[in-house]
């Protein structure tokens, strides 16, 4: 069950400016399955996985301490090309948020950015993309239309095309589905559950069914710590940590 | 719009694993007949042998139902299902265990002189078999019509099991000597009874899996 950890953090801390929000987290993330981050609102999940992007380096006096490696290699490191980094770990956000473009243009704006010219290539990726992304038979016959045209399930599915056309290898999702109503949510869930396939998935939720349903292992966050991660059933079936057992059963507070 | 679950799949495998159960139970009581009707110890002694697969078998498919419940949070039908599942392995484990009670009583007779010639005891076994058959059959097929149909058939074979007492009972007062094979045959006739007793329980809970309708303890409907 258990695979090689594609992600490796060791002794992770965060701060915005003197405030520390995450306190030596070391976990490994492993390759090809489905990571759920659960923990209440301000727990540092969703500054965690920021981290693994270095998403965070665009907010003034964010730093963080410690190594995250991918495959053996820390992204903190001097000299680290953060555009690469970001091709190789894509992200999609819980607001889908489509360029003001065409479906297709939508897609192929990674590959465009990275210099690809050939038509062929666009439109072979675009649709591979698409199609990963299950969105492809919704809208083949319409890739010119405006990408506000989607419903909102389709929007964020669109946005997991983007993120999947300039081939990442992890694809890290905050709270993607919790926009959404239950049926487009169904929907990115079966589509993690294919993508894992292919991809490492790190997912940040609120909702603990969902990572229940969705993902492999669970790492439960609280305060800026790891509490406890485990397989996913482990977690929901029983935890190790009482504060992981009063979380998970709601009896928080 | 249909959307294809990965959790279909993961109620698909509980199905198969339950049938698998179903199986080897079916096998059970087929060969604890055969060990009567044969007065055969060495088919005896292979039932009550390959007894721990199916106590194997229960306890994997409640791992599964239990992860499957923490993991998806079944609704509606899917809860019916899994609900019932959790319900029928017991049912299953407990059949099993009456074949081996068969198997043992079986060993014991082949011990004694035999009796009498039996009569009631071959169609009762036949009419349990059959049930449970039946029950699992309309769990896989979702068919709540065959298991009231089973249901209805209890009352045959608990009719069978007294007429099998009764004619077991005049040997008892004509010999004193037929009293042991005789109680061991009333037990085996008990054992077969109980087995359809747990294939009416099976039907009742497939009932429930496909109408939500819980008819247990309830007085019989007319048809």
């Amino acid at each position: 069950m258990s695979k090689p950890a594609k992600i490796t953090v060791r002794d992770f801390d965060f701060y915005y400016g003197a405030a520390k929000v995450l306190h030596g987290i070391t976990l490994d993330i492993p390759e090809r399955q489905v990571t759920a981050l659960i923990g209440p609102s301000g727990c540092g999940k969703s500054t965690f996985v920021r981290s693994i992007n270095r998403m965070n380096d665009i907010i003034p006096e964010a730093r963080g301490e410690g190594t995250i490696e991918i495959d053996g290699r820390n992204i903190y490191a001097g000299g680290t090309d953060v555009v690469a980094l970001r091709r190789r770990v894509g992200m999609v956000f819980q607001k889908s948020n489509p360029f003001p473009k065409s479906i297709f243009e939508n897609v192929a704006y990674g590959l465009r950015i990275g210099g690809v010219r050939n038509k062929r290539e666009l439109h072979e990726t675009v649709e591979k993309s698409l199609v990963r992304a299950a969105l492809w038979d919704e809208v083949k016959d319409r890739l010119n239309a405006s990408a506000f045209a989607l419903s909102g399930g389709q929007q964020q599915r669109l946005c997991i095309a983007r993120a999947l056309a300039v081939d990442p290898e992890i694809v890290l999702m905050d709270e993607p589905a919790s926009a959404l109503d239950p049926i487009a949510t169904t929907k990115i869930e079966e589509l993690i559950w294919e993508l894992k396939e292919n991809y490492t998935i790190v997912i940040v939720t609120h909702n603990m069914q969902q990572a229940a349903r969705v993902s492999d292992s669970t790492a439960f966050f609280m305060l800026g710590k790891l509490v406890e991660h485990g397989e996913t059933k482990t977690i929901f079936m029983n935890p190790k940590e009482k504060l992981t057992e009063d979380y998970v059963t709601g009896r928080f507070g | 719009m249909h959307i294809q679950r990965h959790f279909d799949r993961d109620l698909e495998e509980i199905k198969d694993l339950l049938l698998r159960m179903g199986a080897m139970v079916e096998e059970s009581i087929q060969q604890s007949i055969r060990a009567l009707l044969d007065r055969d110890s060495a088919i005896a002694e292979e039932v009550i042998a390959n007894d721990d697969r199916i106590d194997r078998m229960e306890v994997l498919i409640d791992q599964r139902v239990i992860e499957l419940i923490a993991k998806m949070q079944p609704a509606a039908v899917d809860l019916r299902f899994v609900a019932t599942a959790m319900k029928i392995t017991p049912e299953l484990e407990r059949i099993a265990d009456l074949a081996v009670d068969v198997c043992e009583r079986v060993i014991e007779l082949s011990r004694e002189p035999q009796i009498k010639p039996l009569v009631q005891l071959p169609r009762l076994a036949e009419d349990a078999q059959r049930m449970v058959r039946q029950a699992l059959d309309s769990f896989v097929r979702r068919d709540a019509n065959l298991a009231r149909q089973v249901i209805k058939e209890d009352d045959v074979v608990d009719q069978l099991t007294v007429d099998s007492f009764r004619s077991l009972l005049t040997y008892m007062l004509e010999d004193t000597r037929n009293i042991s094979p005789a109680i061991r045959l009333t037990f085996i006739g008990k054992y077969f009874e109980r087995m359809a007793d747990g294939a009416t329980n099976i039907c009742e809970m497939v009932v429930y899996l496909v109408e939500g309708t819980i008819i247990k303890h309830a007085p019989p409907q007319p048809a």
